[in-house]
């Protein structure tokens, strides 16, 4: 009684990833047959018990894609597979059965909490939703917030006002526990905090992983904490993928030249390797009027003709692709290996 | 020894409950209400009239209905009559107390009802998609096309006058408004991330509106309905002066200034009493009205 929901029971077994994405895409009618390419055939999935990192600019569809996983928004295309099962459909597990398995943080800890509620209400909320009793779901909001170390007795009956941002967002993240996920989307779930706050969320956040078997995908512009609590991250421009590999591979040979130059832009610790050459410069396109080709050629420092011609598919090794015809055996781009190379 | 150690945890879990008492909204509203002088000087101009009105069989001095011939139109403190006479030789002040109930209940009945109906219709607008809103609120611009006085006196006129149809008509020219002002703060708090949180825990829209949504939209309907019941005191009052609203011999304050217009240069301070009640009672709803506005606003906090 005195604990949180057990999660839903593991189906597929260790070797099936918990979540699957298939090409999913939401694009955002502006009127007059315009549209914003939002999220623009993203695939991905996401293995048990492991911390996917997102990263991009803002604007490159990582929110918009953590709304799309939630149900928030009804997406356009594209398919999520939850433990080898499809979610809506036909044949597919409902979405009131995704959410009991899959929760998510919110950026603003302080608009992410009903001003009006005292906290504990806000996390019982979710286990009252899910049918207990209003006893019972305040038990249950008490051992979550136990979880994320925030005392019940003097925590629970406070209201958002009256607690700091790293508490609030303790508090958003116990609401997420309160209901027994196996996943929780957390996007930019540190982004807000100060830097000394940051640390302990995120050390939080690694321990519940541990404790709960629990497992994350973590969106964040911040490539540094991305390095830091993931396991394989995901590079995101434009609406696309741009890159994915485990976190040490991208971060120490990155393939793509978007991840290069977004890795060469964080400021360095080291005052004598200051950045002295801009890696990028000007503004992502409009995402409504896109390029043909790859979606990052007209940026890109390595552009060349062929890149303009068509959208390169993610390709690469077994588990670190990027989209660059430069990975690509033959496509022309002439710093891509020969065919011979590759055979 | 056994009841001494059952007693002790269910004694610990009552400290945070009385902390929290203390530490709602509606407290903290109300403390900051207390420190502010208009909004005391409205309460207690209020609790006046309002006591006055319940306790009118008790402390009026005469029957409010009962006139004398002799007692035509007379001035202040003529024979026992504290305030005069009316031009039926009724008791002014005996009247003025019983009109206090007609009033009050003109001022408060259909704001109450409108902000039920129109607070219902703003939530339904705010958070049922956009066929709801549009249907919604076209059709409450179509009732703002007139002015509200006119809409009231064509609808009280069209069903007949009355103190119902009075109450009819000014509820029906309430629930526009009210519905605006609903719909508004339901489209803002639409928008905030704990409403989205709450859908992501899998929770409907009944339950998302009924936990998350009605209190946050209660404050500003609260505030504007309290500043409407001045309003609504003023057209009843003008309602009646018009023959529309309630019937004589009812004591009601616009019926007894319409009455008592002809009289006016030969009792000027008599006639002026009714309308120096309706003044004061829409001035007292007034100040506590911006009184609670400004308790309300959390951002000086």
């Amino acid at each position: 009684m005195n604990s949180l929901p057990e999660p839903v029971a593991d189906r597929g077994g260790p070797a099936q990833p918990l979540l699957i994405a298939r090409d999913l895409r939401k694009y955002f009618p502006l009127g007059g047959g315009a549209r914003v390419h939002a999220v623009d055939g993203v695939s991905f999935s996401i293995a048990k018990g492991e911390t996917l990192g997102i990263v991009g600019e803002s604007g490159c569809g990582k929110s918009t894609l953590a709304r799309l996983l939630m149900q928030l928004m009804p997406r356009d295309a594209g398919e999520l597979i939850l433990d080898g099962d499809p979610v809506g459909g036909p044949h597919g597990i409902s979405v009131a059965a995704m959410r009991r398995q899959v929760q998510m943080v919110f950026q603003d800890s302080a608009s992410s909490l009903n001003p009006r509620l005292p906290v504990q209400d806000s996390v019982a909320f979710g286990p009252r939703v899910h049918g207990r009793s209003r006893s019972a779901a305040l038990e249950v909001a008490r051992a979550a917030l136990r979880q994320v170390h925030l005392d019940p007795a003097l925590i629970g009956p406070r209201y958002p006002h009256e607690l700091s941002g790293g508490q609030k967002q303790r508090v958003n993240i116990a609401r997420a526990l309160a209901i027994g996920p196996r996943m929780v989307v957390l996007d930019e779930a540190v982004s807000a905090l100060d830097k000394s706050v940051q640390a302990q969320v995120l050390n939080l956040l690694v321990q519940l992983r541990r404790d709960l078997d629990l497992t994350y995908m973590f969106i964040s512009h911040d490539l540094a904490v991305v390095r830091h609590i993931s396991h394989r991250v995901l590079v995101m421009y434009l609406g696309q993928v741009m890159e994915v590999g485990p976190v040490a591979q991208v971060f120490a040979a990155p393939r793509h030249p978007y991840t290069r130059a977004l890795l060469a832009s964080r400021p360095s610790m080291d005052p004598a390797r200051r950045t002295e050459t801009l890696a990028i410069s000007g503004d992502p396109p409009n995402p409504v009027d896109l390029p043909p080709g790859c979606r990052f050629a007209p940026r890109c420092p390595h552009a060349e003709a062929v890149c303009t011609a068509a959208n390169p598919a993610l390709a690469g090794g077994a588990d670190h692709l990027a989209a660059c015809l430069i990975q690509v055996p033959g496509s022309g781009h002439s710093q891509a290996p020969g065919l011979e190379a590759a055979a | 020894m056994a009841e001494g150690m059952s007693i002790a945890p269910a004694a610990l879990p009552a400290a945070p409950g009385a902390r929290r008492r203390r530490n709602t909204y509606w407290g903290e509203v109300g403390g900051k209400l207390i420190r502010q002088p208009g909004a005391m000087l409205g309460a207690a101009m209020l609790a006046v009239i309002v006591l006055a009105a319940i306790f009118a069989p008790w402390i009026a001095p005469f029957d409010p209905n009962k006139g004398s011939i002799l007692m035509r139109l007379k001035p202040f403190f003529f024979r026992g009559h504290l305030l005069g006479a009316d031009e039926l030789g009724r008791d002014m002040l005996s009247r003025l107390i019983w009109g206090g109930r007609i009033s009050l209940a003109m001022g408060v009945v259909p704001v109450l009802i409108a902000m039920l109906i129109g607070g219902a219709l703003g939530l339904t607008a705010g958070f049922g998609g956009k066929l709801a809103n549009t249907l919604i609120m076209r059709v409450m611009d179509v009732f703002y096309a007139f002015p509200s006085v006119l809409l009231a006196v064509a609808i009280a006129g069209a069903m007949g006058g009355g103190l119902i149809d009075g109450m009819i008509a000014l509820t029906l020219v309430f629930i526009p408004p009210m519905c605006r002002v609903a719909e508004s703060a339901t489209a803002q708090v639409r928008n905030l991330d704990f409403i989205e949180a709450a859908r992501a825990t899998g929770a409907g829209g009944f339950s998302i509106v009924r936990h998350h949504v009605i209190g946050n939209v209660l404050g500003p309907v609260t505030v504007y309905a309290s500043s409407l019941i001045s309003v609504s005191v003023l057209l009843s009052a003008g309602l009646s002066f018009l023959g529309l609203g309630v019937q004589p011999p009812t004591a009601d304050w616009g019926l007894m200034l319409s009455t008592l217009v002809p009289s006016i240069y030969v009792v000027p301070w008599v006639c002026a009493l009714p309308g120096a009640a309706i003044f004061l009672t829409s001035i007292a709803f007034g100040l506590l009205s911006s009184g609670l506005r400004a308790a309300m606003d959390m951002r000086g906090a």
